[in-house]
């Protein structure tokens, strides 16, 4: 084991690192606005919208990531008509592309998520929020979406995190991000080894700590599942005496 | 040249290469299903297992090979496999650099991603299956191999078809990502086309209709299957 290339290896890697985390930050930040427009869509009376909005998620889900994400780099770019555009100067940089496809593909599986945690609020309650009166918002801020927010987080986190391992094919439009960097690495020291294990370790982590955090989002936002701390549980008559 | 020459099957055209393509990104898929059901079932049987080792090695399997990137476990396995087979080339007192096929390399990589995701789906399945009948076949005096036959495996595909139609789908997609080995796959021939014609969208829009093609035939044929194992089940809804 070569101590001196493994941790030089690392700490290379993790100069890349901000790179990763602003492609994943980005690309979920826009997926979730671009997810939750689609929701909506499909949550719409009539054809066209839902459809639109099915369309775009059959599309978006059955084709690989990769596919789409040449399609923004290399096949929008060589059209003459988008280079002449306002949008060259975003579609030119590989780094907005990669956002592009990312969020575009994230929001088609995100949307998914939140239908099905729309779905699951109990009608009853959205009911009785109409009984005592609130409004239309009132209703959706105080009583549907926290409780679609808390449904779809699970599923969420799973889709987050693969959005982690998926700004890994930013490399192939020629980013330096931590698989870039490792794939430099490699060619300049040909020790393919311990440079992707290096690597997978650190997106492990990342995953890891991305997961955690959202654990610990879920446990806070459901109090009403966990059990009462003895401190402030109110005394049994019976235990009393 | 128009549309239909570049992507028809005349001397100009591309349309032969990339059907030829899409067998190939077909055939690694189905070489890594295999391989994901074996690697699969191990896992399940890891994970279910009352070994507390076996436990956690199934449950380091699952979390290594799904919070690590495709992509890099497709370099690792064919860049770091080439290094390994060089080194002991190397022994042996041969020179140079000896590389595995992309094929195998790919459809390996591909193949225990896939088991890790069919890991899980095993394991769900077979925790559905009605603890009743495995009392029933116990009773019967049905030996281990016997129930395991005769009630699990049966009960397990049926309840797996739905989880495996999805796995099936992330394996197609993740297939796309051994082009960078040099498989010549449906997404490696339709980046040579699109880079020798110049016609970019195109080729890219033909390789993203096809592999929709090849996701919505297999999910219909999956969806046909499930109606199919489950003709003789009768659902509470």
């Amino acid at each position: 084991m070569d101590f001196n290339f493994l941790s030089s290896t690392f700490i290379r890697l993790m100069g890349a690192l901000p790179l990763t985390l602003e492609l994943w930050a980005l690309a979920v930040f826009f997926g979730a606005f671009l997810a939750l427009g689609l929701t909506w869509m499909r949550a719409r009376k009539g054809r066209i919208l839902p459809g639109l909005s099915r369309f775009y998620v059959f599309i978006f889900r059955g084709t690989p990531l990769l596919v789409q994400l040449f399609l923004i780099y290399y096949g929008l770019g060589s059209i003459k008509e988008v280079q002449q555009s306002f949008l060259w100067p975003f579609l030119r940089e590989p780094f907005y592309c990669a956002v592009l496809a990312l969020a575009m593909n994230t929001a088609a599986y995100a949307s998914e998520i939140f239908r099905g945690a729309l779905a699951a609020v109990p009608f009853g309650q959205v009911e009785a929020g109409i009984a005592c009166g609130m409004s239309r918002l009132t209703v959706f801020r105080r009583i549907i979406f926290p409780i679609a927010l808390r449904q779809a987080l699970p599923a969420y986190s799973t889709e987050i995190i693969l959005m982690t391992k998926a700004t890994a094919l930013a490399s192939l439009v020629t980013l330096f991000e931590v698989t870039g960097v490792a794939q430099k690495i490699k060619n300049d020291t040909y020790r393919a080894l311990e440079v992707y294990l290096v690597a997978g370790l650190i997106y492990l982590v990342l995953n890891f700590i991305i997961a955690r955090a959202i654990a610990a989002l879920e446990h806070y936002l459901s109090p009403h599942l966990r059990a009462i701390p003895a401190s402030k549980r109110i005394p049994d008559p019976a235990d009393v005496l | 040249m128009d549309y239909l020459t570049v992507l028809g099957f005349g001397p100009k055209g591309w349309g032969l290469a990339l059907l030829a393509g899409m067998a190939i990104t077909l055939v690694v898929s189905l070489a890594a299903l295999i391989i994901g059901s074996a690697v699969g079932s191990l896992v399940a049987w890891a994970k279910l297992s009352k070994n507390l080792a076996a436990n956690i090695a199934g449950d380091a399997y699952t979390t290594i090979f799904r919070g690590v990137p495709e992509l890099l476990i497709i370099y690792l396995f064919y860049f770091g496999g080439s290094a390994v087979v060089s080194g002991i080339a190397h022994m042996f007192g041969l020179e140079g650099f000896y590389d595995i096929p992309p094929f195998a390399a790919g459809a390996l990589a591909v193949g225990l991603i896939s088991g890790s995701y069919q890991g899980e789906v095993y394991r769900g399945a077979y925790i559905a299956i009605a603890k009743g009948e495995l009392e029933a076949a116990t009773a019967v005096g049905m030996n281990r191999g016997l129930k395991f036959r005769r009630i699990i495996v049966p009960q397990v595909l049926r309840f797996a078809i739905p989880g495996l139609g999805n796995t099936w789908q992330l394996t197609l997609k993740d297939s796309a990502l051994v082009s960078v080995t040099g498989l010549v796959d449906l997404m490696r021939e339709s980046a040579m086309a699109a880079g020798s014609t110049h016609r970019y969208m195109t080729f890219y829009l033909a390789a993203g209709a096809l592999y929709l093609l090849l996701t919505s035939v297999s999910g219909y044929l999956f969806n046909a299957a499930e109606v199919r194992a489950t003709r003789g089940l009768r659902r509470s809804n």
